[in-house]
């Protein structure tokens, strides 16, 4: 009698010692897809499908316990905007709880902290030591009242490490029109939209009802940011703008569908407090290199924009709507990606009738807090092919950004809702 | 007698001008035949318009794009009441959820295109994509633009 408990007493952490190595084993291997969750990769690298979430999935963050949080566009069919996922086996993850009563786009975690946003405020949850929301029904609200008029109403977020979060406000409209996409309508003088949306909004993390009133207004002229990180080498605020549309459609007399096509380029900005990137008057063309003033203000595809306006840090290809950024700070790709940026180009519409572009994950390399060198196409495919490409209907949309703990990268995919890791194997 | 010839050669030239008038009319009005299928110059014509004012939204292949420009195929929109059709196109439209899905994207009025231009790209919507439903007229389009100006 006595011996049988001594051997089941002995027994009992056996077990649990071969289950926890179990589980450590489960986390630690993560395998790639055999297509490599049909991603066209560099060399070296691997991807799997984490889940699929079957949700219009936005952004999404990874927890240092390696759960997965994602924002959903819209809440699902249990009423909810949040899905949070919990690692499985071999580096996937399941759906383990849902929370948040509200769509939208905006999604970010500090160890201590999940904030996420609606169209119209922002929300921050506890995290406890598992990485979980604790009390998931009570969010604190720290941002209320934002304007959302539909048009570009993502109110994506980020923070620095002094305690600020920054907010994209879009502009609700394409150059600020006297009639919003009606051809050969002109431009309000000193646009009254950039008041309240066409930036970048500063409020503090740990401050209740913030709205305006409480908020800075950090940059305008931004059209509609989508993508923002900030980068702690340069202790610097970057952003991607979606530029303007429709120059063919609304000025048929000075460019044609080829041109509208290519003008203007996505733009990434790096922001300093007052910086003005001069939405409604100008845009960026990227072949001449220069800010030409928008056919609205009195352009022509010739006359430059005179004024006060910063430079883009760097320029992508025309309407493939970068809807995230994120600076890689881990050590499982190789050297050059360190600190450089992950782009996740969600694709074009307005490149119509030309074929459309976009579908893709670019990285762009930086030196010491500034783009270094050409950008490359880092992650393809998302389509499922180039026709599905190039005829706008892509089986995937690349939404999201995120980085796992160890070093991982994980995808979005608002179109299906697939979740994407993409590792380095090479050791 | 001359000055009888005279008149009768008159009537005769007037006549030629009023004939040859005459023929648009029926062009329009008979745009389907008798199978009820569009004719081929109509559906031209309307993709013409189609494509300098519609496609760069609602794309070549008319599925419009996710979340942001809704589709015009088999939507209850396009097929459905040709009055809240032609409004469209006079008024623009933002914010309306189409059959359970909602649209971001503004859509301007395009009140500028004459009711044949708007009878025709939307006689083309109505017969492509997928679509398969009756033809609007310059005519009707005329009467719903007299009542939505009131």
């Amino acid at each position: 009698m006595n011996r049988s408990v001594t051997r089941y007493l002995l027994l009992a952490p056996a077990l649990v010692g071969s289950l926890s190595l179990l589980a450590l084993r489960s986390e630690t291997i993560v395998a790639a897809d055999p297509d490599n969750a049909g991603l066209k990769l560099p060399a070296g690298f691997g991807a799997l499908k984490v889940a699929e979430t079957g949700g219009r999935a936005r952004h999404l963050t990874v927890t240092p316990q390696g759960n997965i949080y994602v924002k959903l566009n819209r809440p699902n069919a249990d009423g909810k905007g949040i899905l949070m996922l919990r690692p499985s086996s071999g580096g996937k993850a399941e759906v383990a709880g849902s929370l948040g009563n509200y769509g939208g786009t905006g999604i970010y975690s500090t160890k201590d902290y999940l904030y996420a946003s609606s169209d119209e405020a922002v929300f921050r949850y506890k995290l406890n030591a598992q990485g979980e929301v604790e009390s998931p029904a009570q969010p604190e609200k720290i941002v209320t009242g934002l304007i959302n008029r539909k048009q570009h109403e993502s109110k994506s977020i980020t923070l620095d490490r002094e305690g600020n979060l920054y907010v994209n406000i879009g502009a609700y409209s394409n150059t600020c029109q006297e009639q919003d996409r009606q051809k050969g309508s002109k431009g309000k003088p000193h646009c009254p939209i950039l008041d309240s949306a066409g930036g970048i909004w500063q409020f503090r993390t740990d401050k209740l009802n913030q709205s305006y009133g409480q908020g800075v207004r950090y940059a305008t002229g931004l059209r509609n940011v989508v993508g923002l990180d900030w980068n702690t080498q340069a202790n610097q605020l970057f952003v991607m703008q979606h530029g303007r549309d429709q120059l063919y459609d609304n000025f048929p007399a000075l460019y044609n569908s080829k041109q509208s096509a290519e003008l203007p380029a996505e733009c990434l900005y790096a922001l300093k407090k007052g910086d003005n990137a001069g939405w409604p008057y100008l845009y960026y063309d990227p072949q001449q290199k220069k800010k030409m003033l928008n056919p609205e203000y009195g352009g022509d595809g010739k006359k430059e924009a005179t004024g006060n306006y910063i430079d883009p840090a760097a320029a992508y290809p025309a309407h493939t709507a970068p809807n995230a950024l994120l600076f890689y700070t881990g050590t499982m790709f190789p050297e050059k990606y360190r600190n450089g940026a992950f782009i996740a180009f969600h694709g074009s519409w307005n490149r119509a009738p030309e074929p459309q572009k976009g579908y893709y994950v670019v990285f762009q390399p930086f030196k010491n807090g500034k783009p270094s060198g050409p950008w490359e196409v880092f992650a393809d495919n998302f389509a499922g092919s180039a026709a599905a490409a190039a005829a706008g209907r892509p089986e995937h949309k690349p939404c999201g950004l995120a980085q796992g703990p160890d070093g991982s990268l994980y995808v979005s995919d608002d179109r299906k809702g697939t979740i994407y890791r993409i590792v380095y194997n090479k050791k | 007698m001359k000055q009888l010839f005279a008149l009768l050669t008159v009537l005769a030239l007037c006549s030629i001008p009023a004939a040859a008038q005459k023929k648009p009319v029926p062009k329009t009005k008979a745009k389907t035949s008798a199978s009820g299928a569009v004719s081929g110059a109509v559906l031209a014509k309307g993709k013409a318009v189609y494509v300098q004012n519609c496609l760069t939204c609602h794309q070549a292949d008319g599925l419009g794009v996710d979340e942001m420009n809704p589709p015009l195929s088999k939507t209850s929109y396009v097929l459905g009441d040709k009055a809240r059709l032609v409004n469209i196109i006079l008024n623009g439209m933002q914010g309306q959820d189409i059959d359970g899905e909602p649209y971001r994207n503004l859509m301007p009025s395009f009140s500028t295109l004459t009711d044949q231009q708007i009878a025709d790209v939307l006689t083309y919507v109505r017969s492509s994509f997928g679509n398969k439903t009756s033809a609007v007229q310059a005519a009707e389009v005329k009467t719903i633009r007299a009542a939505n100006k009131k």
